[in-house]
């Protein structure tokens, strides 16, 4: 089957990297995955945050599902951690999720529109 | 939730909360018998009776339960309001089943949606879960097993990127697959 043998190149190429990412080493994205989030539209968020990273191929990021973050009425929400930095995002969509990536996570530059202070007031 | 994969990935994330190791998936398309069946089990902590008998009902909001509540309320609506049945079985220490069975061809069956991305969401859980996933349509079937693909992958995350994409293609490929066969 042609597709296992493109895992195997995959792993192959896996195992030359030298760095494995580790699990609190650079940042990591955390997209609420409770019912509430999956409802308003988590999972193409998720997805496109992970694809973008992918494509772009940008390194030290990990993205995680998570349960309850406790705000349903503003989910989908994306938090970002950074060693002791979180920002936290809510009422992302798939744009919002390209502008994370491009803006905060290339650019450093936090996406004040849907930072979560602006909705729970 | 107008995807039946968005459903199979909110009643999954309670397997992961149940400290579940293996989620199976099974879904079983008869065209001739008109039926479309989705069924998750699990083998995690599972509920008790008291829980268990609370768990469809969308009322049910003492709050750490909850989500668990509100989810499997969702997808027991959506069965019924396709001609279908809904059962939820669950054994303390042993796991939980979730059978939701539609008239594949009813106005109102949502579509499954993008399988893949449930799954690979699932993969990039922290929890290390395997997951068996079985699609079969009439006599054609397609099944996905990540402990076949960590052999292969021999300490290579599931939640490596380029493991994740392939994980999505191999999927979209094998259910396009097994419904063109089945057409033939
Ligand atoms: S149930 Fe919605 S954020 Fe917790």
């Amino acid at each position: 089957m042609k597709s296992l043998d493109d895992l195997k190149k995959i792993r192959d190429a896996a195992q030359r990297k030298v760095t494995m990412r580790g699990k609190n080493e650079g940042t990591r994205i955390l997209v609420g995955m409770a019912t509430c989030g999956i409802s308003a539209g988590a999972r193409p968020v998720m997805n496109k945050l992970v694809e973008d990273i992918a494509e772009k191929d940008i390194p030290n990021v990990t993205v995680t599902p998570v349960g309850c973050i406790g705000e349903c009425a503003i989910e989908p929400i994306v938090e970002v951690l950074e060693g002791e930095k979180r920002t936290t995002y809510c009422r992302v969509d798939v744009d919002v999720a390209e502008r994370i990536i491009n803006e905060h996570i290339i650019g450093g530059k936090v996406v004040q529109d849907n930072l979560i202070g602006k909705y729970r007031l | 939730m107008n995807e039946l994969s968005l459903h199979i990935l909110d009643i999954c994330q309670n397997s992961i909360k149940a400290n579940a190791s293996l989620i199976q998936i099974i879904i079983t398309e008869d065209t001739i018998k008109n039926t479309y069946i989705i069924e998750i089990h699990d083998n995690g902590f599972g509920m008790n009776e008291k829980t268990l008998s609370e768990v469809a009902d969308p009322f049910f909001t003492t709050r750490t339960t909850r989500s668990v509540g509100m989810g499997v309320s969702l997808f027991k609506m959506a069965a019924e309001m396709a001609g279908g049945t809904f059962n939820i079985t669950s054994k303390v220490n042993q796991g939980t089943s979730v059978i939701a069975q539609f008239e594949h061809n009813h106005i109102d069956r949502a579509p499954l949606g993008s399988i893949e991305d449930t799954l690979a969401i699932l993969l990039m859980n922290e929890a290390a879960i395997d997951i068996y996933y079985k699609h079969i349509c009439n006599h054609k079937e397609y099944v996905l097993d990540t402990r076949e693909i960590k052999n292969v992958l021999n300490g290579i995350p599931l939640a490596d990127y380029d493991v994740i994409m392939w994980v999505k293609n191999n999927i979209k490929e094998g259910i396009t697959t097994i419904h063109k066969e089945e057409a033939r």
